[in-house]
């Protein structure tokens, strides 16, 4: 009987740090809970606004990975698959909002979609439309710091996906966009659902860009972190709880979605 | 493009370093207590302060270092409640000030101060952006009522309730009943002035030290008067260096402090 590859042993040198590791990414997740106010627990959750703040987070967070898939899938395969000059400064361009400040993403937007901003100045004399201050300009601000981890994740697979598959598809006389509807995406699904749930874990905890860019008002663009932090400079039990709730809807979505869809990728 | 690169530089950086504004470093050695009249003092003095405070604060520190050679005054300047949680939290600090009574509360219901000492007050003004979008226009004559400046529809930032610039605001606007007219409640009062100076709002409720080197136009009003903000000080109490937190906070109080702190646009208590 063959020892499955799970199962091997972990080397001692490993072990050690790796439980280190494990430690010191859930202790503070441990602390937050034991300092959990439990008695006030119902009250808090039940305070006006919760609910609200609760609903735009999830609603934003979903329509920020929706449009980051849309824009997002399109822009790996290019980055991945297209033999164009300067792909490699495009790759470091797109993928510019990991390493920058989120406040300095705020503001940037600003400079394009303020109402002062580059093209937000042209919308607002063409169409009278103004994007700060709204929820549309929330579900941007996400998009703006949560796609590039959808981009990379995807590009990932997509370098690792044989690329004969395509190939040989294209020898049968597929069309390009035949092949990457047939063969390319379904080839690398579970990198696209990998980026999706890194992108929505993202957007959902998006606090610097959020608040800049789309300002902090209650049921119109107070998400759960914003709304964290200023009850943290009030009444911190309160931000405890917050905060709880938002760990416990996110950790319940991550493994539903784990067990639903990504039942095989899971373990693949 | 009407926003001067300079600013927005200088925005930026501000924004950044609101982010570490955490741990200070502990308060270093103790102050020679000789108990004379002229003590000499020593080691690092550590001043947790109300952002607000920042250009008054590090010119009296400045004074103070001059005078005691040995003496090296940190500052951590931040929003006030930002400061009470770190001290709550049990970070080493000298001197703390706040920008209005209740955080001061938070710190001495914790044990962690006595006797707090009111030094400075603040009121809000209304400003706007250079070209003022909304065309906001003050009667000829007198101090206008914050109703009488703001029009019916204008895009209006003010600070979140939270914090000490957002509660005044709060007042405020119920004094003229237009708890309605904000658009976005900002977690501090650099969050108000970044939206204005970009021009993204049409107005913010806004500090009168904020606007006081005139660089953005504001408005006085009437209502701003009873609810302004009253700024107190006090040496903690397991203050590492209490005699230069003492020194430090009798400069504060001394005519040359107050002097200083109306020149920077503050009232007195």
């Amino acid at each position: 009987m063959s020892r499955s590859r799970e199962g091997a042993p972990v080397p001692a040198p490993l072990l050690v740090p790796a439980a280190i590791g494990v430690l010191f990414l859930t202790l503070p997740l441990l602390g937050l809970l034991v300092r959990t106010p439990w008695s006030q627990l119902g009250a808090q959750l039940t305070a006006p606004g919760v609910g609200q703040a609760l609903r735009l987070s999830l609603v934003s967070a979903t329509l920020a990975t929706g449009l980051s898939l849309l824009l997002g899938v399109p822009l790996a395969w290019v980055l991945a698959r297209s033999r164009a000059r300067g792909r490699t400064v495009l790759r470091a361009l797109v993928t510019v909002p990991l390493v920058l400040p989120p406040v300095v993403g705020g503001v940037a937007l600003f400079l394009v979609l303020g109402r002062q901003g580059v093209v937000g100045s042209w919308l607002d004399d063409a169409f009278g439309i103004t994007i700060p201050f709204t929820t549309t300009a929330v579900v941007i601000a996400e998009t703006f710091v949560a796609m590039p981890f959808l981009v990379i994740s995807v590009e990932g697979a997509l370098r690792a996906a044989d690329a004969r598959f395509e190939d040989v598809a294209a020898t049968l006389g597929a069309g390009r966009w035949t092949t990457f509807r047939s063969v390319t995406l379904p080839l690398v699904a579970p990198g696209i659902a990998a980026g999706a749930v890194l992108c929505w874990a993202r957007a959902l905890g998006e606090f610097g860009a959020t608040i800049t860019f789309a300002g902090n008002f209650p049921g119109t663009t107070q998400t759960m972190p914003l709304a964290v932090y200023l009850a943290l400079q009030r009444d911190p039990d309160a931000a405890i709880v917050l905060s709880v709730l938002l760990l416990g809807v996110s950790l319940a979505t991550l493994l539903l979605l784990r067990d639903r869809w990504l039942g095989r990728a899971g373990a693949a | 493009m009407r926003v001067p690169p300079a600013f927005l530089l200088a925005s930026l950086l501000t924004l950044s370093a609101c982010g570490s504004a955490g741990d200070a470093p502990p308060g270093g050695s103790e102050g020679d207590r000789g108990g004379g009249t002229l003590p000499t003092l020593s080691g690092t003095l550590t001043v947790f302060a109300a952002a607000s405070l920042t250009d008054v604060f590090t010119d009296l520190g400045e004074q103070l270092e001059a005078q005691h050679p040995d003496l090296e005054v940190q500052f951590n300047f931040a929003g006030s409640s930002a400061l009470a949680g770190q001290l709550t939290q049990g970070a080493p600090a000298d001197v703390f000030a706040a920008a209005d009574e209740a955080q001061m509360a938070r710190v001495a219901e914790a044990g962690l101060a006595g006797d707090a000492e009111l030094f400075a007050s603040n009121r809000l003004m209304l400003a706007f952006p250079a070209d003022n979008p909304a065309g906001l226009r003050k009667p000829p004559s007198g101090i206008p009522s914050l109703g009488e400046l703001l029009p019916e529809d204008l895009t209006l930032a003010v600070c979140a309730p939270e914090v000490p610039c957002g509660a005044a605001a709060q007042e405020v606007l119920e004094q003229v009943g237009r708890t309605d007219a904000p658009d976005t409640y900002e977690e501090d009062v650099r969050g108000v002035l970044t939206k204005v100076q970009l021009g993204e709002v049409d107005a913010g409720l806004v500090y009168r030290t904020d606007v006081m080197s005139g660089e953005i136009p504001a408005f006085a009003f009437a209502e701003s008067e009873a609810a302004q903000n009253r700024y107190p000080v006090a040496v903690l109490d397991d203050a590492p260096n209490a005699a230069a937190a003492r020194a430090f906070t009798d400069l504060l109080l001394s005519e040359e402090g107050r002097r200083a702190l109306t020149d920077a646009g503050f009232f007195e208590p």
